[in-house]
Protein backbone atom coordinates (compact mmCIF):
# COMPACT_ATOMS: atom_id res chain seq x y z
CA UNK A 1 0.00 0.00 0.00
CA UNK A 2 1.36 3.50 -0.98
CA UNK A 3 -0.77 5.72 1.08
CA UNK A 4 0.41 5.65 4.97
CA UNK A 5 -1.53 8.23 6.13
CA UNK A 6 -4.93 7.30 8.06
CA UNK A 7 -7.89 9.76 7.27
CA UNK A 8 -7.93 10.91 11.13
CA UNK A 9 -4.65 12.33 10.93
CA UNK A 10 -5.65 14.28 7.89
CA UNK A 11 -8.75 15.76 9.69
CA UNK A 12 -6.37 16.77 12.49
CA UNK A 13 -3.59 17.94 10.32
CA UNK A 14 -6.53 20.29 8.28
CA UNK A 15 -8.08 21.38 11.85
CA UNK A 16 -4.54 22.74 13.08
CA UNK A 17 -4.16 24.69 10.15
CA UNK A 18 -7.87 25.93 10.11
CA UNK A 19 -7.75 26.81 13.64
CA UNK A 20 -4.86 29.52 13.07
CA UNK A 21 -7.34 31.62 11.71
CA UNK A 22 -10.43 30.75 12.87
CA UNK A 23 -10.73 30.65 17.62
CA UNK A 24 -14.23 29.13 17.29
CA UNK A 25 -12.90 25.57 16.20
CA UNK A 26 -12.95 23.73 19.10
CA UNK A 27 -12.01 19.82 19.23
CA UNK A 28 -13.43 17.38 21.57
CA UNK A 29 -12.38 14.16 23.02
CA UNK A 30 -13.93 11.02 24.80
CA UNK A 31 -10.36 10.08 26.29
CA UNK A 32 -9.75 9.48 22.62
CA UNK A 33 -7.08 12.30 21.60
CA UNK A 34 -4.58 9.52 20.62
CA UNK A 35 -6.95 6.85 18.65
CA UNK A 36 -8.83 9.98 16.70
CA UNK A 37 -4.81 11.20 16.31
CA UNK A 38 -5.82 14.80 17.67
CA UNK A 39 -2.86 15.03 19.91
CA UNK A 40 -1.58 17.09 18.15
CA UNK A 41 -4.49 19.39 17.68
CA UNK A 42 -4.55 19.34 21.65
CA UNK A 43 -1.23 20.74 21.83
CA UNK A 44 -1.05 23.17 19.60
CA UNK A 45 -4.28 24.88 20.77
CA UNK A 46 -5.04 23.75 24.40
CA UNK A 47 -7.03 26.77 24.66
CA UNK A 48 -9.72 24.93 21.91
CA UNK A 49 -9.19 21.75 22.68
CA UNK A 50 -11.68 19.74 25.43
CA UNK A 51 -10.85 16.42 27.09
CA UNK A 52 -14.54 15.32 28.44
CA UNK A 53 -13.61 11.73 29.53
CA UNK A 54 -15.33 8.41 28.64
CA UNK A 55 -18.78 10.20 28.15
CA UNK A 56 -19.94 9.73 24.85
CA UNK A 57 -23.27 11.14 26.19
CA UNK A 58 -21.73 13.99 27.79
CA UNK A 59 -19.45 15.32 24.74
CA UNK A 60 -22.52 15.33 22.51
CA UNK A 61 -24.65 17.95 25.13
CA UNK A 62 -21.49 19.80 26.05
CA UNK A 63 -20.94 19.99 21.87
CA UNK A 64 -24.35 21.32 21.77
CA UNK A 65 -23.79 23.99 24.29
CA UNK A 66 -20.23 25.23 22.76
CA UNK A 67 -22.34 25.33 19.35
CA UNK A 68 -25.10 27.01 20.75
CA UNK A 69 -22.77 29.83 22.23
CA UNK A 70 -20.93 30.09 18.58
CA UNK A 71 -18.17 27.30 18.85
CA UNK A 72 -17.81 25.29 15.87
CA UNK A 73 -17.16 22.10 17.68
CA UNK A 74 -15.57 18.69 16.14
CA UNK A 75 -16.42 15.51 18.66
CA UNK A 76 -13.85 13.21 17.85
CA UNK A 77 -14.96 9.55 19.43
CA UNK A 78 -14.82 6.05 18.47
CA UNK A 79 -17.72 5.76 15.93
CA UNK A 80 -19.42 2.33 17.73
CA UNK A 81 -19.97 4.30 20.98
CA UNK A 82 -20.78 8.28 19.09
CA UNK A 83 -23.73 6.74 17.12
CA UNK A 84 -25.30 4.86 19.26
CA UNK A 85 -24.30 5.47 23.01
CA UNK A 86 -25.33 8.81 22.80
CA UNK A 87 -27.74 9.22 19.50
CA UNK A 88 -30.64 10.35 21.83
CA UNK A 89 -28.29 13.65 22.71
CA UNK A 90 -27.49 13.10 18.84
CA UNK A 91 -31.39 13.53 18.10
CA UNK A 92 -32.42 16.34 20.70
CA UNK A 93 -29.29 18.56 21.39
CA UNK A 94 -27.57 18.10 17.87
CA UNK A 95 -30.11 17.69 15.68
CA UNK A 96 -33.20 18.70 16.97
CA UNK A 97 -31.72 21.98 18.35
CA UNK A 98 -30.39 22.63 14.97
CA UNK A 99 -26.68 22.88 16.80
CA UNK A 100 -23.53 23.30 14.41
CA UNK A 101 -22.07 20.27 16.05
CA UNK A 102 -19.60 18.11 13.42
CA UNK A 103 -19.74 14.32 14.96
CA UNK A 104 -16.53 12.81 13.99
CA UNK A 105 -16.96 8.57 14.57
CA UNK A 106 -13.17 7.43 14.05
CA UNK A 107 -12.57 3.82 13.68
CA UNK A 108 -15.84 2.80 12.01
CA UNK A 109 -16.89 0.04 10.08
CA UNK A 110 -15.04 -3.28 10.92
CA UNK A 111 -11.52 -1.62 11.44
CA UNK A 112 -11.55 -2.24 15.16
CA UNK A 113 -10.95 -5.65 13.74
CA UNK A 114 -10.98 -8.00 15.97
CA UNK A 115 -12.71 -6.76 19.35
CA UNK A 116 -15.63 -7.63 18.02
CA UNK A 117 -18.86 -6.40 17.35
CA UNK A 118 -19.41 -3.78 20.76
CA UNK A 119 -16.44 -1.98 18.99
CA UNK A 120 -17.78 -2.59 15.41
CA UNK A 121 -19.83 0.39 13.92
CA UNK A 122 -21.94 -0.88 11.08
CA UNK A 123 -24.86 0.52 12.41
CA UNK A 124 -24.54 3.64 12.57
CA UNK A 125 -25.42 4.83 9.14
CA UNK A 126 -29.06 3.43 9.55
CA UNK A 127 -29.03 5.44 12.61
CA UNK A 128 -28.17 8.31 12.00
CA UNK A 129 -30.22 8.19 8.74
CA UNK A 130 -33.13 8.20 10.02
CA UNK A 131 -32.66 11.44 12.45
CA UNK A 132 -34.11 14.52 10.11
CA UNK A 133 -31.39 17.39 10.01
CA UNK A 134 -28.31 15.45 10.45
CA UNK A 135 -25.88 15.06 7.37
CA UNK A 136 -24.09 12.23 6.83
CA UNK A 137 -20.40 11.93 5.19
CA UNK A 138 -18.36 9.16 4.33
CA UNK A 139 -14.63 10.48 2.76
CA UNK A 140 -13.12 7.81 0.43
CA UNK A 141 -9.95 9.09 0.76
CA UNK A 142 -7.06 11.53 2.23
CA UNK A 143 -7.67 13.70 0.03
CA UNK A 144 -11.03 14.03 0.22
CA UNK A 145 -11.13 13.92 3.91
CA UNK A 146 -9.10 17.16 3.90
CA UNK A 147 -11.40 18.69 1.19
CA UNK A 148 -14.42 17.35 3.56
CA UNK A 149 -13.36 18.81 6.80
CA UNK A 150 -12.32 22.29 5.02
CA UNK A 151 -16.08 22.43 4.13
CA UNK A 152 -16.94 20.74 7.26
CA UNK A 153 -16.14 24.28 8.99
CA UNK A 154 -18.26 26.34 6.61
CA UNK A 155 -20.82 24.20 7.12
CA UNK A 156 -23.86 25.16 9.43
CA UNK A 157 -25.44 22.13 10.55
CA UNK A 158 -25.63 18.89 12.47
CA UNK A 159 -23.05 16.36 10.52
CA UNK A 160 -22.18 12.74 11.16
CA UNK A 161 -18.66 12.10 9.74
CA UNK A 162 -17.62 7.81 9.71
CA UNK A 163 -13.82 6.99 8.95
CA UNK A 164 -12.15 4.32 9.29
CA UNK A 165 -9.04 3.56 11.27
CA UNK A 166 -6.08 2.54 8.77
CA UNK A 167 -4.57 4.23 5.97
CA UNK A 168 -6.35 3.46 2.97
CA UNK A 169 -5.26 3.44 -0.58
CA UNK A 170 -5.58 6.54 -2.63
CA UNK A 171 -9.19 7.48 -4.80
CA UNK A 172 -8.06 10.39 -5.96
CA UNK A 173 -4.85 11.47 -7.37
CA UNK A 174 -4.94 14.72 -5.67
CA UNK A 175 -7.12 17.05 -3.47
CA UNK A 176 -7.38 19.26 -6.74
CA UNK A 177 -11.22 18.80 -7.41
CA UNK A 178 -14.54 20.45 -5.85
CA UNK A 179 -15.85 18.44 -2.84
CA UNK A 180 -19.84 19.37 -2.36
CA UNK A 181 -21.77 18.36 0.19
CA UNK A 182 -24.57 16.37 -1.03
CA UNK A 183 -23.12 15.71 -4.20
CA UNK A 184 -21.58 12.75 -5.76
CA UNK A 185 -18.63 12.38 -7.47
CA UNK A 186 -18.44 10.30 -10.63
CA UNK A 187 -15.32 8.93 -10.66
CA UNK A 188 -15.24 6.98 -14.10
CA UNK A 189 -18.29 7.14 -16.48
CA UNK A 190 -20.03 4.19 -17.79
CA UNK A 191 -22.69 2.93 -19.53
CA UNK A 192 -23.32 -1.07 -18.41
CA UNK A 193 -24.15 -1.00 -15.05
CA UNK A 194 -23.22 1.83 -12.46
CA UNK A 195 -21.31 0.87 -8.88
CA UNK A 196 -21.95 3.47 -6.09
CA UNK A 197 -19.71 3.48 -3.19
CA UNK A 198 -19.43 5.05 -0.26
CA UNK A 199 -16.31 5.92 2.05
CA UNK A 200 -13.42 3.80 1.93
CA UNK A 201 -15.13 1.15 -0.40
CA UNK A 202 -14.97 3.42 -3.33
CA UNK A 203 -11.19 2.29 -3.75
CA UNK A 204 -12.60 -1.21 -4.56
CA UNK A 205 -15.30 0.12 -6.63
CA UNK A 206 -12.40 1.63 -9.03
CA UNK A 207 -10.65 -1.64 -8.98
CA UNK A 208 -13.80 -3.62 -9.97
CA UNK A 209 -14.12 -1.11 -12.89
CA UNK A 210 -10.93 -1.30 -14.07
CA UNK A 211 -11.63 -5.56 -13.89
CA UNK A 212 -14.79 -5.51 -15.55
CA UNK A 213 -13.10 -2.92 -18.48
CA UNK A 214 -10.64 -5.49 -19.06
CA UNK A 215 -13.46 -7.76 -19.56
CA UNK A 216 -15.27 -5.44 -21.90
CA UNK A 217 -17.82 -3.89 -19.64
CA UNK A 218 -18.29 -0.35 -19.20
CA UNK A 219 -18.99 0.44 -15.29
CA UNK A 220 -19.93 3.72 -13.89
CA UNK A 221 -18.26 4.87 -10.15
CA UNK A 222 -20.33 7.04 -8.26
CA UNK A 223 -18.41 8.10 -4.86
CA UNK A 224 -21.45 8.55 -2.56
CA UNK A 225 -19.53 10.50 0.16
CA UNK A 226 -22.76 11.88 1.50
CA UNK A 227 -25.49 9.66 2.16
CA UNK A 228 -27.98 12.11 3.34
CA UNK A 229 -28.84 15.15 2.23
CA UNK A 230 -28.18 11.99 -0.82
CA UNK A 231 -27.70 13.20 -4.15
CA UNK A 232 -31.04 11.52 -5.64
CA UNK A 233 -30.46 13.23 -8.85
CA UNK A 234 -27.31 11.53 -9.98
CA UNK A 235 -28.86 7.95 -8.54
CA UNK A 236 -32.18 8.54 -10.91
CA UNK A 237 -29.37 9.09 -14.24
CA UNK A 238 -27.16 6.37 -13.25
CA UNK A 239 -30.47 4.21 -13.47
CA UNK A 240 -31.96 5.77 -16.36
CA UNK A 241 -28.65 5.41 -18.40
CA UNK A 242 -27.14 2.32 -16.98
CA UNK A 243 -30.02 0.43 -16.41
CA UNK A 244 -28.40 -1.48 -13.08
CA UNK A 245 -27.01 -0.31 -10.04
CA UNK A 246 -24.62 -2.14 -7.30
CA UNK A 247 -23.84 -0.53 -3.73
CA UNK A 248 -20.47 -1.26 -1.89
CA UNK A 249 -20.51 -0.78 2.20
CA UNK A 250 -18.58 -1.05 5.09
CA UNK A 251 -21.96 -1.27 6.52
CA UNK A 252 -25.18 -3.33 7.30
CA UNK A 253 -26.94 -3.91 4.51
CA UNK A 254 -30.05 -2.89 6.67
CA UNK A 255 -30.66 1.04 6.70
CA UNK A 256 -27.16 1.96 4.83
CA UNK A 257 -25.79 3.07 1.64
CA UNK A 258 -27.84 1.01 -0.26
CA UNK A 259 -31.03 1.09 1.38
CA UNK A 260 -31.00 4.39 1.31
CA UNK A 261 -30.10 4.33 -3.19
CA UNK A 262 -33.02 1.84 -3.34
CA UNK A 263 -35.53 3.96 -1.89
CA UNK A 264 -34.46 6.59 -4.52
CA UNK A 265 -34.32 3.51 -7.52
CA UNK A 266 -37.71 1.79 -6.75
CA UNK A 267 -39.86 5.03 -6.30
CA UNK A 268 -38.43 6.93 -9.32
CA UNK A 269 -36.79 4.73 -11.86
CA UNK A 270 -36.82 0.83 -10.99
CA UNK A 271 -34.12 -0.97 -12.03
CA UNK A 272 -32.29 -4.37 -10.91
CA UNK A 273 -30.24 -3.58 -8.17
CA UNK A 274 -27.64 -5.59 -5.58
CA UNK A 275 -26.71 -4.21 -2.14
CA UNK A 276 -23.13 -5.93 -0.84
CA UNK A 277 -22.27 -5.02 3.02
CA UNK A 278 -22.46 -6.93 6.00
CA UNK A 279 -25.31 -9.30 6.43
CA UNK A 280 -27.48 -9.24 9.28
CA UNK A 281 -25.00 -11.19 11.66
CA UNK A 282 -22.47 -9.73 14.30
CA UNK A 283 -19.62 -9.08 11.40
CA UNK A 284 -16.43 -11.94 11.75
CA UNK A 285 -13.28 -10.45 13.41
CA UNK A 286 -10.28 -9.73 11.86
CA UNK A 287 -8.36 -7.62 9.70
CA UNK A 288 -10.73 -5.51 7.54
CA UNK A 289 -9.36 -6.83 4.37
CA UNK A 290 -10.03 -10.30 6.04
CA UNK A 291 -13.53 -9.43 7.06
CA UNK A 292 -14.19 -7.69 3.76
CA UNK A 293 -12.96 -10.78 1.91
CA UNK A 294 -15.07 -13.28 4.03
CA UNK A 295 -18.10 -11.30 2.86
CA UNK A 296 -17.26 -10.62 -1.05
CA UNK A 297 -16.63 -6.63 -0.28
CA UNK A 298 -13.77 -7.27 -3.11
CA UNK A 299 -13.15 -6.15 -6.69
CA UNK A 300 -13.60 -9.78 -8.10
CA UNK A 301 -17.03 -9.98 -5.92
CA UNK A 302 -18.62 -7.12 -7.73
CA UNK A 303 -17.02 -7.83 -10.99
CA UNK A 304 -18.62 -11.33 -10.45
CA UNK A 305 -22.16 -9.50 -9.70
CA UNK A 306 -22.07 -7.08 -12.44
CA UNK A 307 -21.37 -9.88 -15.08
CA UNK A 308 -24.44 -11.58 -13.03
CA UNK A 309 -26.52 -9.07 -13.87
CA UNK A 310 -25.23 -8.52 -17.41
CA UNK A 311 -26.15 -12.20 -17.94
CA UNK A 312 -22.02 -12.54 -19.00
CA UNK B 1 -39.16 43.86 42.12
CA UNK B 2 -39.72 43.45 45.75
CA UNK B 3 -40.18 40.10 47.41
CA UNK B 4 -44.13 40.86 47.71
CA UNK B 5 -44.09 42.15 44.06
CA UNK B 6 -42.46 38.71 43.08
CA UNK B 7 -44.34 36.20 45.07
CA UNK B 8 -47.37 37.88 43.71
CA UNK B 9 -45.96 37.43 40.54
CA UNK B 10 -45.72 33.56 41.05
CA UNK B 11 -49.47 33.60 41.94
CA UNK B 12 -50.18 35.04 39.11
CA UNK B 13 -48.60 32.96 36.88
CA UNK B 14 -50.20 30.13 38.55
CA UNK B 15 -52.94 31.55 37.75
CA UNK B 16 -51.96 31.56 34.25
CA UNK B 17 -50.56 28.00 33.96
CA UNK B 18 -53.67 26.92 35.51
CA UNK B 19 -56.18 28.11 33.00
CA UNK B 20 -53.46 27.39 29.92
CA UNK B 21 -53.36 23.60 31.21
CA UNK B 22 -57.26 23.46 31.93
CA UNK B 23 -57.63 25.40 28.39
CA UNK B 24 -55.86 22.65 26.52
CA UNK B 25 -56.99 19.64 28.23
CA UNK B 26 -53.85 18.48 29.34
CA UNK B 27 -50.36 19.57 30.87
CA UNK B 28 -47.88 18.80 33.67
CA UNK B 29 -49.49 20.85 36.43
CA UNK B 30 -47.40 19.23 39.46
CA UNK B 31 -44.11 20.53 38.84
CA UNK B 32 -44.91 23.29 36.67
CA UNK B 33 -46.71 24.66 39.96
CA UNK B 34 -43.45 23.24 42.20
CA UNK B 35 -40.92 25.09 40.08
CA UNK B 36 -43.12 28.68 39.12
CA UNK B 37 -41.16 30.14 42.63
CA UNK B 38 -38.01 29.39 40.68
CA UNK B 39 -38.29 30.31 37.46
CA UNK B 40 -40.04 33.86 38.93
CA UNK B 41 -37.06 34.40 41.10
CA UNK B 42 -34.46 34.05 37.77
CA UNK B 43 -36.81 35.54 35.26
CA UNK B 44 -38.17 38.72 36.80
CA UNK B 45 -35.50 39.29 39.60
CA UNK B 46 -32.01 36.85 38.68
CA UNK B 47 -31.33 36.70 35.13
CA UNK B 48 -29.95 39.43 32.66
CA UNK B 49 -31.84 38.65 29.65
CA UNK B 50 -33.67 41.27 26.81
CA UNK B 51 -36.80 39.76 25.94
CA UNK B 52 -36.25 42.55 22.86
CA UNK B 53 -33.30 40.75 22.33
CA UNK B 54 -33.26 37.44 23.14
CA UNK B 55 -30.23 35.89 20.77
CA UNK B 56 -27.99 38.56 22.93
CA UNK B 57 -24.75 37.03 23.33
CA UNK B 58 -23.90 38.76 26.86
CA UNK B 59 -27.25 37.45 28.12
CA UNK B 60 -27.81 34.69 31.05
CA UNK B 61 -29.01 31.32 29.62
CA UNK B 62 -32.03 29.19 31.43
CA UNK B 63 -32.39 25.58 30.52
CA UNK B 64 -35.08 23.52 31.25
CA UNK B 65 -33.66 20.13 31.79
CA UNK B 66 -36.65 18.99 33.39
CA UNK B 67 -38.63 20.20 30.34
CA UNK B 68 -42.08 18.72 31.03
CA UNK B 69 -42.86 20.95 33.21
CA UNK B 70 -42.68 23.92 30.42
CA UNK B 71 -46.52 25.41 31.46
CA UNK B 72 -44.29 27.86 33.92
CA UNK B 73 -42.33 29.00 31.46
CA UNK B 74 -44.56 29.54 28.79
CA UNK B 75 -46.54 31.99 30.97
CA UNK B 76 -43.23 33.88 32.17
CA UNK B 77 -41.64 34.11 28.81
CA UNK B 78 -45.18 35.74 27.27
CA UNK B 79 -45.23 37.84 30.47
CA UNK B 80 -42.07 38.89 30.43
CA UNK B 81 -42.55 40.08 26.60
CA UNK B 82 -40.85 37.17 24.56
CA UNK B 83 -44.11 36.63 22.84
CA UNK B 84 -47.78 37.92 22.75
CA UNK B 85 -49.81 36.43 25.78
CA UNK B 86 -53.05 35.37 23.05
CA UNK B 87 -50.40 32.76 22.43
CA UNK B 88 -51.03 31.13 25.83
CA UNK B 89 -54.21 29.62 24.14
CA UNK B 90 -52.80 27.30 21.68
CA UNK B 91 -50.38 25.39 24.32
CA UNK B 92 -50.69 21.71 23.00
CA UNK B 93 -52.93 22.31 19.95
CA UNK B 94 -52.66 21.10 16.73
CA UNK B 95 -49.31 22.85 15.23
CA UNK B 96 -48.64 25.36 17.84
CA UNK B 97 -44.76 26.39 18.84
CA UNK B 98 -45.99 26.39 22.32
CA UNK B 99 -45.73 22.07 22.58
CA UNK B 100 -45.55 20.18 25.64
CA UNK B 101 -41.39 20.72 26.19
CA UNK B 102 -39.25 23.25 25.26
CA UNK B 103 -39.16 24.64 21.59
CA UNK B 104 -36.73 26.76 20.49
CA UNK B 105 -38.65 27.96 17.75
CA UNK B 106 -39.81 30.50 20.68
CA UNK B 107 -38.18 32.99 21.50
CA UNK B 108 -36.41 33.08 24.80
CA UNK B 109 -36.45 28.94 24.56
CA UNK B 110 -32.47 28.83 24.50
CA UNK B 111 -32.35 24.14 23.61
CA UNK B 112 -34.96 21.98 22.84
CA UNK B 113 -35.15 19.67 26.23
CA UNK B 114 -38.03 16.99 27.17
CA UNK B 115 -35.43 13.92 27.22
CA UNK B 116 -34.17 14.43 30.76
CA UNK B 117 -30.68 14.13 31.44
CA UNK B 118 -29.60 16.25 28.86
CA UNK B 119 -29.44 19.96 29.76
CA UNK B 120 -26.50 19.83 32.29
CA UNK B 121 -24.77 18.48 29.64
CA UNK B 122 -25.31 21.44 27.69
CA UNK B 123 -25.10 24.42 30.46
CA UNK B 124 -21.75 22.55 31.01
CA UNK B 125 -21.02 23.65 27.04
CA UNK B 126 -21.93 26.85 27.32
CA UNK B 127 -20.24 27.82 30.62
CA UNK B 128 -17.50 26.90 28.96
CA UNK B 129 -18.02 28.87 26.00
CA UNK B 130 -18.88 31.68 28.00
CA UNK B 131 -15.05 31.24 30.04
CA UNK B 132 -13.75 30.55 27.33
CA UNK B 133 -15.06 33.98 25.56
CA UNK B 134 -14.67 36.12 28.87
CA UNK B 135 -18.65 36.62 29.03
CA UNK B 136 -20.03 37.48 32.15
CA UNK B 137 -23.10 35.52 31.26
CA UNK B 138 -24.59 32.71 34.03
CA UNK B 139 -26.03 29.27 33.07
CA UNK B 140 -28.51 28.43 35.16
CA UNK B 141 -30.05 24.29 34.11
CA UNK B 142 -33.34 22.96 35.96
CA UNK B 143 -33.51 19.92 36.75
CA UNK B 144 -36.19 17.50 38.23
CA UNK B 145 -35.47 15.40 41.45
CA UNK B 146 -36.47 11.67 39.49
CA UNK B 147 -34.17 13.28 36.68
CA UNK B 148 -31.62 12.30 38.84
CA UNK B 149 -31.66 8.96 38.49
CA UNK B 150 -30.34 9.73 34.73
CA UNK B 151 -26.56 8.91 34.43
CA UNK B 152 -25.43 10.84 32.08
CA UNK B 153 -26.67 14.08 34.70
CA UNK B 154 -23.58 12.83 36.33
CA UNK B 155 -21.19 12.78 33.76
CA UNK B 156 -22.44 16.22 33.35
CA UNK B 157 -21.68 16.99 37.22
CA UNK B 158 -17.96 15.71 36.56
CA UNK B 159 -17.26 17.91 33.93
CA UNK B 160 -18.67 21.31 35.58
CA UNK B 161 -16.78 20.51 38.76
CA UNK B 162 -13.46 19.76 36.88
CA UNK B 163 -13.34 22.69 34.46
CA UNK B 164 -14.03 24.74 37.72
CA UNK B 165 -17.07 26.29 36.13
CA UNK B 166 -18.54 28.79 38.64
CA UNK B 167 -20.87 30.25 36.33
CA UNK B 168 -22.73 27.14 36.06
CA UNK B 169 -25.85 27.11 38.32
CA UNK B 170 -27.02 23.49 38.76
CA UNK B 171 -31.12 23.63 40.58
CA UNK B 172 -32.93 20.27 41.40
CA UNK B 173 -37.06 21.02 41.84
CA UNK B 174 -36.44 18.78 44.52
CA UNK B 175 -40.73 18.20 45.10
CA UNK B 176 -40.07 14.31 46.12
CA UNK B 177 -42.11 12.90 44.11
CA UNK B 178 -41.82 11.61 40.28
CA UNK B 179 -44.96 9.99 38.11
CA UNK B 180 -44.86 6.48 40.12
CA UNK B 181 -44.76 7.91 43.46
CA UNK B 182 -41.84 9.18 45.41
CA UNK B 183 -38.17 9.67 44.34
CA UNK B 184 -36.97 7.54 47.27
CA UNK B 185 -39.32 4.35 46.62
CA UNK B 186 -38.86 4.47 42.82
CA UNK B 187 -34.89 5.13 42.99
CA UNK B 188 -33.77 6.41 46.26
CA UNK B 189 -31.39 9.64 45.89
CA UNK B 190 -30.61 10.13 49.04
CA UNK B 191 -28.15 11.17 50.18
CA UNK B 192 -28.68 14.04 47.61
CA UNK B 193 -26.47 17.16 48.70
CA UNK B 194 -24.00 14.50 49.90
CA UNK B 195 -23.33 13.36 45.92
CA UNK B 196 -23.32 16.29 45.10
CA UNK B 197 -20.38 17.81 47.70
CA UNK B 198 -19.03 14.48 46.16
CA UNK B 199 -18.82 15.65 42.84
CA UNK B 200 -17.52 19.09 43.34
CA UNK B 201 -20.10 21.21 43.72
CA UNK B 202 -20.68 23.88 46.27
CA UNK B 203 -24.33 22.92 47.69
CA UNK B 204 -26.92 25.33 48.78
CA UNK B 205 -30.03 23.72 50.46
CA UNK B 206 -32.98 26.13 50.42
CA UNK B 207 -36.99 25.84 50.77
CA UNK B 208 -37.59 26.37 47.05
CA UNK B 209 -41.03 28.06 47.17
CA UNK B 210 -39.18 30.69 49.30
CA UNK B 211 -38.98 33.86 46.65
CA UNK B 212 -36.55 35.58 49.42
CA UNK B 213 -34.55 32.49 49.70
CA UNK B 214 -34.02 31.31 46.06
CA UNK B 215 -33.26 35.11 45.54
CA UNK B 216 -30.45 34.79 48.48
CA UNK B 217 -29.16 31.74 46.67
CA UNK B 218 -28.85 32.63 43.20
CA UNK B 219 -27.11 35.98 43.94
CA UNK B 220 -24.28 34.55 46.08
CA UNK B 221 -23.96 32.17 43.61
CA UNK B 222 -21.02 31.20 42.81
CA UNK B 223 -20.17 31.30 46.67
CA UNK B 224 -17.02 29.70 46.13
CA UNK B 225 -14.75 30.61 43.20
CA UNK B 226 -13.71 28.25 40.78
CA UNK B 227 -17.01 25.87 41.94
CA UNK B 228 -19.72 25.58 40.27
CA UNK B 229 -23.10 25.98 42.46
CA UNK B 230 -25.88 23.17 42.88
CA UNK B 231 -29.16 24.88 44.61
CA UNK B 232 -31.41 21.94 46.37
CA UNK B 233 -34.59 23.95 46.22
CA UNK B 234 -36.98 21.44 48.17
CA UNK B 235 -39.88 22.39 47.12
CA UNK B 236 -43.53 21.10 47.03
CA UNK B 237 -45.42 19.60 43.99
CA UNK B 238 -48.60 21.39 43.39
CA UNK B 239 -47.54 24.00 45.62
CA UNK B 240 -50.35 27.17 45.54
CA UNK B 241 -53.57 24.76 45.11
CA UNK B 242 -53.65 23.20 48.90
CA UNK B 243 -56.01 20.31 47.32
CA UNK B 244 -52.61 19.81 44.25
CA UNK B 245 -50.07 19.86 47.18
CA UNK B 246 -48.07 16.77 47.61
CA UNK B 247 -50.80 15.24 45.32
CA UNK B 248 -48.67 12.46 42.83
CA UNK B 249 -51.66 12.36 40.15
CA UNK B 250 -51.60 16.18 40.05
CA UNK B 251 -47.94 15.06 37.71
CA UNK B 252 -50.17 15.61 34.79
CA UNK B 253 -54.13 15.81 36.32
CA UNK B 254 -55.53 18.43 34.93
CA UNK B 255 -58.14 20.53 36.63
CA UNK B 256 -61.78 20.16 36.34
CA UNK B 257 -64.25 23.78 35.85
CA UNK B 258 -64.45 22.92 39.48
CA UNK B 259 -61.51 22.59 40.66
CA UNK B 260 -59.99 25.17 38.68
CA UNK B 261 -61.98 28.00 40.23
CA UNK B 262 -61.42 26.78 43.56
CA UNK B 263 -57.85 27.15 42.71
CA UNK B 264 -57.96 30.61 40.84
CA UNK B 265 -59.77 31.62 43.93
CA UNK B 266 -57.03 30.42 46.35
CA UNK B 267 -54.11 32.52 43.97
CA UNK B 268 -56.47 35.67 43.73
CA UNK B 269 -56.82 35.62 47.77
CA UNK B 270 -53.13 35.44 47.71
CA UNK B 271 -52.45 38.48 45.41
CA UNK B 272 -54.86 40.41 47.12
CA UNK B 273 -53.53 39.66 50.70
CA UNK B 274 -50.54 41.38 49.02
CA UNK B 275 -52.31 44.18 47.85
CA UNK B 276 -54.27 44.83 51.01
CA UNK B 277 -51.09 45.33 53.27
CA UNK B 278 -50.44 47.74 50.11
CA UNK B 279 -47.06 45.90 49.51
CA UNK B 280 -48.68 46.24 46.00
CA UNK B 281 -49.86 48.86 43.92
Amino acid sequence: MANKIPNRQVICETLVTLAQEDKDIMVLASDSRGSAAMAPFANAYPEQFVEVGIAEQNIVGISAGLAHSGKKPFVTSPACFLSMRSIEQIKVDVAYSGTNVKLVGISGGVSYGALGMSHHSVQDIAVARAIPGLAIILPADRHETKRMTEALVQHEGGVYVRIGRNPVEDSYESDDYEFVIGKAVTMREGTDITIIATGETVRIALDAQAELAEAGVSARVLNMHTIKPLDEEAIVCAAQETGGIITVEEHSIHGGLGAAVAEVVVQQHPVPMRILGIPDEPAIAGKTSEVFEHYGISSSNIKAIALGMLGK
Amino acid sequence: MSSTELRSKAAQIRMDLLRMIHGAKTGHTGGSLSNTDILTALYYKIMTIDPARPKWQERDRFIASKGHSVESLWCILADRGFFPKEELATFSQFGTRLIGHPNNKVPGIEMNTGALGHGLAISVGMALAAKKDARASRVFCLMGDGEQAEGSVWEAAMAGAHYKLDNLVGIIDRNRLQISGSTEEVMGLEPLEEKWAAFGWHVVSIDGNDIDALVEAFEAAPAIAGKPTLVMANTVKGKGVSFAENVPHWHHHVPSDEELAKALAELEAVISSYTQEGQVQ
